[in-house]
């Protein structure tokens, strides 16, 4: 198939629609607002749902009503927006209703700046909404990974009956990159009929499906957080990703570095290289479930001496590096944060001042 | 002039936890009614609310989702626009619908989304206990209006469906009363047809239920009857407020 | 045709609603509590009642039911 050209909020609007999804809910907000301003016009080409909400709040239940209809279904926002959504994101993790999310970071906290950041790390893999709930998240790096990983958040979302976040940046969702959309992507079988709202009439049963996360006896409610439990260690074990980069050189410094950043700490690592420096980088692709193993292998190496956590925030991912390190090598944090990106100058002059390089 | 009655079918015999003389009983059954009338068990979703109804789906039995609280009208929003062949109702208590989720009922009715609405309007917050309501009325005692609704300082009650009427987009606008058997015999009715309009994709529906909360009034069932005839119904008056024919 | 009338004790709160709305004032409250705790409406003067079903449409726990009476038989295993 041909590539095209692509900005990346189109081509996530896009992928929804390659991956069956025909159902969109969503409200403006900088820097992803061509998302919904492409598929007012899409969507009803594949006779599909667009509906623009009256908030992100409202939105955010209109995903979670259809998603437990038994349909697929999306949306996309912006940090702020996404902040707005904490609740019935919570809501649909306690239900157990699949649905995917996407967040096209911008600068935070409050209104902040409408330029990209990496500062939602600590909201989408650990805070995203009250109780013990947690999002599978997903962060490429490029435009054709985003449609890829868009594709594959719904059969992950229906896998395991829980929210699936795309985080990506204001980089992410403006800059044009050929894409192609793949076409064999592998779907598990809905088992909606079990849980989804759809009619008893449709599934031919006598009983109805409730879709709810009110457990009043206290033994229900904690079951129905051990199964959810059960579930996030499932996607640990099985649905856990990262790439390697440079990492069969004898690195002396490991980065963990995801999304766009990570692209600028490549080339600062091909720039040292020709230096004759080897620096290596883990790049999460999932961010929940983290890559702990694949970190904590990769910084072990006798030739490891330091790891550092770079991203666009005052230090979130880190947190992650360092448990996953646990204690055996340093690991420092560098960023930017409000829509300053690290150039990999930058990047270079910080590995380049390390003792362990010198 | 005799007459037989049963329980409908749709509504289940587990007990209720509402209680003595709550009106919310009352609602429950109109709605099994109708559902069971017009055949549509199968294909029809609720949406239940937070507050006392937040069990209604214990009661009523049909498909049905737990909305967060005032968020009714967007997740019915949702489940209609991606299954437009499924009955969808929302089902709100005065706090979930006129205070958190204004917005919501307001956006939906303008849209002129084709699922049903059921407001229970007893000016009070029941189930946390019987707060003030922006539907409770002036001089009203209630646990965060100790000495009485003051209006100079949070204003006078708000009328939904005249506010719903307002809107320029076709929709079913009723206001009906469960507080006496003849009440109850129209709101049937109106509830009725709130269900035929969505059957014809015709338009919003609303019925507005002025309902009693003896418990949280402080009052016996029956006095609560009177009292709400008393002090609800002049302020609330009944009747149909927008028919999308006009 | 004859009919039977039956208020269900144990669904009964004892809230009264009935006794207040009954236009042949049948309906009174028991002084034997339910299994509930409430004290259950009854028929007091049964021969009074003309089966208008206004106190079905009043109650809100649809704890009374008037049915024909080869009806009721067909279904007395409830």
């Amino acid at each position: 198939m041909a590539k095209v050209l692509m900005k990346g909020n189109e081509a996530i609007a896009e992928a929804a629609i390659r991956a069956g999804c025909l159902n969109y809910f969503a409200y403006p907000i900088t820097p992803q607002s061509e998302v919904a301003e492409y598929l007012a016009w899409r969507m009803p080409e594949v006779g599909g749902v667009f509906l623009q909400g009256e908030s992100e709040v409202a939105v955010s239940y209109m995903i979670h009503g259809a998603a437990a209809a038994g349909v697929r279904v999306f949306t996309t926002s912006s940090s702020p927006g996404i902040s707005l959504m904490s609740e019935a994101i919570s809501y649909m993790a306690g239900a157990q209703v699949p649905a995917v999310l996407v967040n096209i970071m911008r600068g935070g906290p409050g209104l902040g700046g409408i330029l990209p950041s990496q500062a939602d790390y600590l909201q989408a893999t650990k805070g995203i909404g009250h109780g013990d709930g947690r999002l599978l998240v997903m962060a490429p790096a490029t435009v054709q990974e985003a449609v890829e990983m868009v594709m594959q958040a719904f059969p992950l979302a229906e896998k395991y009956r829980n929210p699936v976040m795309i985080l990506g940046d204001g980089l992410i969702g403006q800059m044009m990159e050929p894409v192609d959309f793949p076409d064999n992507l592998k779907t598990e079988p809905s088992n909606k009929d079990q849980w989804a709202t759809n009619g008893m009439d449709f599934r031919g049963v006598d009983k109805p499906n409730i879709v709810r996360s009110l457990y009043l006896d206290p033994t229900e409610l904690n079951d129905n957080n051990l199964t959810l439990r059960a579930k996030y260690e499932r996607m640990k074990n099985e649905d856990v990703r990262s790439e390697s980069y440079n990492l069969d050189s004898d690195y002396r410094i490991l980065i963990v570095s995801y999304g766009t950043m990570s692209r600028v700490c490549k080339t600062a690592i091909d720039d040292l290289k020709s230096q004759g420096i080897e620096v290596g980088l883990m790049r999460p692709q999932t961010l929940f479930p983290f890559p702990e193993q694949a970190i904590h292998s990769a910084a072990q190496k006798l030739h490891c001496q330091k790891v550092f956590s770079i991203e666009m925030s005052m230090g979130q991912m880190v947190e992650d590096v360092e448990r996953s390190i646990k204690g055996c090598k340093p690991v420092q944090w560098y960023g930017k944060c409000g829509g300053e990106v690290p150039t990999p100058e930058e990047i270079m002059d910080l590995i380049q001042a390390e003792p362990a390089i010198k | 002039m005799a007459k037989t009655f049963q329980r409908p079918q749709c509504l289940t015999d587990r007990p209720t936890h509402y209680c003595p003389g709550c009106t919310h009983g009352v609602a429950h059954r109109l709605v099994a009614e109708v559902i069971d009338e017009l055949g549509i068990r199968g294909r029809t979703v609720g949406l239940a609310p937070v507050g006392c109804a937040v069990l209604m789906y214990n009661y009523v039995d049909v498909d049905f989702q737990e909305a967060s609280h005032g968020r009714a009208p967007a997740m019915a929003t949702g489940v209609k626009r991606v299954r437009p062949d499924l009955m969808v109702f929302t089902y709100q208590g005065d706090g979930d619908l006129a205070s958190i989720g204004m917005g919501e009922i307001v956006h939906a009715a303008n849209r002129g989304e084709r699922f049903t609405t059921i407001f229970i309007n007893n000016a009070v917050y029941g189930m946390t206990g019987g707060q003030m309501a922006p539907t409770s009325m002036p001089g009203q005692r209630t646990t965060t209006s100790p000495f009485g609704r003051k209006p100079d300082e949070v204003g006078m009650p708000i009328r939904v469906s005249e506010l719903l009427a307002s809107l320029v987009t076709p929709g079913f606008i009723t206001r009906q009363s469960l507080i006496k058997p003849k009440h109850i015999n129209k709101a049937k009715k109106a509830i009725k047809q709130a269900f035929e309009y969505q059957m014809e994709n015709r338009c919003f529906s609303f019925v507005e239920l002025i309902s009693t909360c003896p418990t949280n009034w402080g009052m016996t069932p029956v006095e609560a009857v009177q009292w709400a005839e008393e002090n609800l119904l002049p302020y609330y008056p009944l009747g149909v407020y927008k028919t999308p024919e006009e | 045709m004859a009919y039977r009338y039956c208020i269900e004790e144990n669904m009964c709160k004892g809230c009264g609603l009935c006794v207040s709305v009954c236009p042949k004032k049948v309906l009174e409250i028991s002084k034997q509590i339910n299994t509930k705790g409430y004290f259950p409406a009854y028929q007091a003067r049964p021969d009074d009642c003309i089966t208008c079903a206004i106190c079905c449409t009043m109650c809100p726990d649809v704890a009374i039911t008037i049915m024909e009476t080869d009806e009721a038989k067909a279904s007395q295993k409830k």
